[in-house]
């Protein structure tokens, strides 16, 4: 095995392993009932939010694209998900949570993956910021649609428009416009959120790492010689992409079945920039870099409640001090040496092999 | 232009194909690449006129000419960068017109850049596999679900860039990232990668720049080397002449878009027009 081969996977395995042992963690503070009830109920949320982070990594760190419409994408899954939901309990009696929860999440990710395909079909054959103009465009369109979007249930039927009155009115309604998806029933928890965070993962680490993933990353670094080498620019834009998109669907149903009502005003253009935030600040490209980033930032604003009205002053402030931090050349080649040094006590413990391979 | 003058135009008789020469040892076989009146014009600025060659299956074949004579613009209409104007271009007798550069590329040819075009943030064998992405292959959920296909794909690739980076001894910087090589090597890497798509006709652009006398004398014979392990065309824009004479057989000279003599390195060394192209008009030269 290479140097650089087996470095990416020490590093792999670093990402798996800490999202492995956080869940261990905090599912056994759960069950001694020793975590608090803020961060207990931010469980579900910071698994969204990582899943949001890493996609949207996939986009602007791999494939090199500025979308600035993410949320757009989650609130497609959510208010898919969520009325998935409804449907299959009203319409079919579905009582299983887990098999409507799984369901839920798998159609969020399917229409948002729709909608990705949508907009990237004309958008990825431009040049230069319009897929930033052009996504952020499409969050606003979504959250006006999603505005003044009814759905109900009534005569055992699944019934939507655009207009209320045009629903029956002893409808079950689902999605009450502004009001946004109402009475849901939240059935996501915190195990199916470290399973989505996991198959995220493997997506995306497996993805960038095989032949689609490196001709991802070489439309990033240049898309001429990419083209001259006979890769098509477009379609593996498109791929990372559609790919993203359907994981933030997949987030975005999960987030949306947390609670018991969604509203189209909590996927505005701020919640894109916020993932874009864990994005850069966790590093383009980083994955590990976007889990901590987001599940920190996702935290953050709460353990900051007690200073009230400087809560998000401060939220700033530590924003600011560690993109100072983490981009100063000094600071950076400290933690660089750091990890050398553990990685040589690392790779002291299996010498052997490590020795003998590299003294032929 | 009048309606007359088009009219004109359209009904001139022109040769067709005009004189070219390949190496004895290729006419046999279909020329790798053929362009017959090839032209662009940019808002009325031709910037590439009336242009005819031929290069034989294994010819090494030299693009000179002054600064701005369009030779860049050549190696961009040969790969499709931009849609010619007037004339065709056949690569291995296949029409090119309306192709893009990835249908291009797969119809057998591969280029390197003038200023270096590297994935930057990629490694050097990553590089490679790139320029391997139509040879082996495998899709997107072989990878993302790493069934047994992927594996055996992915030693394939490795094993491929391996010896083709052991060409020009690049093996030991397989795992280096391609922006921190040094500026030689990462010449070489670009020729190493253009290989990597299996071209039969590789386009260098001004291989030799910025490289020292000893450099250029390695990667003259790694040139010839390369043509005669892989039995590929290659054609080259140069600005060392004694390059371009060592090892091209035939040469192209190209001045304000236009070709002004074509033939032999030994045809080319005497040929008036040229000297004048490159040097000036002898009474200028003395007044």
């Amino acid at each position: 095995m290479t140097k650089a081969k087996r470095n990416r996977l020490i590093y792999n395995m670093i990402t798996y392993g800490l999202v492995i042992a956080a869940f261990i963690i905090l599912q056994s503070m759960v069950d001694a009932k020793t975590i608090t009830r803020s961060l207990k109920g931010q469980l579900v949320p910071i698994c969204a939010w990582v899943v949001m982070a890493v996609s949207l990594n996939l986009v602007i760190g791999f494939s090199g694209e500025l979308s600035l419409g993410h949320a757009g994408f989650m609130s497609v899954g959510a208010y898919t998900g969520t009325i998935v939901s409804g449907w299959m309990l009203n319409v079919f009696d579905v009582q299983d949570t887990t098999l409507r929860l799984v369901v839920a999440i798998l159609a969020g990710g399917l229409m948002a993956g729709l909608a990705g395909t949508l907009i990237g079909i004309p958008v990825l054959r431009l040049r230069g910021d319009y897929l930033a103009i052009v996504t952020l465009a499409f969050g606003e369109i979504i959250r006006n649609l999603v505005n003044v979007l009814y759905v109900g249930i009534a005569d055992g039927r699944l019934q939507a428009s655009f207009l209320k009155k045009t629903l029956p009115s002893q409808a079950i309604m689902l999605v009450d416009g502004a009001k946004g998806a109402v009475k849901i029933k939240p059935i996501s928890n915190f195990t199916m959120g470290f399973i989505l965070v996991m198959i995220t993962l493997i997506v995306v680490i497996n993805l960038i790492n095989s032949r689609t993933g490196r001709a991802i990353q070489a439309t990033r670094d240049n898309r001429i010689a990419a083209e001259s080498m006979g890769v098509s620019v477009i379609r593996y834009k498109m791929t990372a992409f559609v790919t993203a998109s359907v994981l933030a669907g997949m987030a975005g149903a999960l987030y949306g079945l947390n609670a018991t009502t969604v509203v189209p005003t909590q996927f505005t253009f701020n919640q894109s920039i916020n993932v874009l935030v864990f994005v850069v600040l966790g590093g383009l490209g980083n994955i590990l870099g976007s889990v901590i980033s987001a599940a920190f930032l996702t935290v953050l604003p709460e353990l900051l409640r007690e200073f009230s009205d400087l809560r998000m002053l401060l939220y700033a402030i530590v924003l600011i001090l560690v993109m100072i931090f983490t981009n100063n050349p000094l600071i950076r080649d400290f933690i660089g040496r750091l990890f050398q040094s553990l990685r040589r006590r690392f790779s002291h413990g299996s010498q052997d092999e490590t020795t003998g391979g590299e003294t032929k | 232009m009048s309606q007359e003058e088009r009219r004109r135009a359209d009904t001139r008789m022109v040769p067709y194909p005009s004189h070219s020469i390949v190496p004895e040892r290729d006419v046999n076989s279909i020329p790798v690449l053929e362009t017959r009146h090839l032209g662009i014009e940019f808002g009325g600025l031709k910037a590439v006129e009336d242009f005819n060659l031929t290069i034989g299956r294994t010819e090494i074949a030299g693009l000179i000419g002054p600064n701005g004579a369009g030779k860049t613009t050549v190696f961009n209409l040969i790969t499709k960068v931009y849609e010619p104007t007037r004339g065709i271009v056949l690569i291995n007798g296949h029409d090119t017109k309306g192709l893009n550069i990835v249908q291009a590329s797969r119809l057998g040819i591969a280029r390197t850049f003038q200023n270096i075009r590297l994935f930057s943030q990629m490694t050097v064998e990553e590089n490679v596999r790139i320029g391997l992405h139509n040879q082996i292959r495998y899709d997107m959920f072989t990878g993302i679900l790493r069934l047994p296909r992927y594996w055996k794909q992915e030693r394939k690739q490795h094993q491929q860039a391996m010896e083709l980076l052991s060409l020009f001894g690049m093996q030991d910087m397989a795992d280096v990232r391609a922006d921190s090589l040094p500026y030689g090597a990462q010449r070489r890497l670009e020729i190493i990668r253009a290989m990597a798509t299996n071209p039969s006709l590789l386009l260098l652009d001004e291989p030799a720049a910025g490289m020292n006398p000893k450099e250029t004398e390695e990667l003259m014979e790694n040139i010839v080397r390369i043509r005669d392990q892989f039995q590929i065309a290659v054609l080259l824009i140069e600005h060392d002449m004694n390059l371009v004479m060592g090892i091209c057989e035939g040469i192209c000279v190209l001045s304000f878009g236009k070709i002004i003599a074509k033939g032999t390195p030994a045809d080319i060394q005497k040929n008036p027009v040229v000297i004048e192209a490159y040097l000036g008009r002898k009474k200028e030269a003395q007044a």
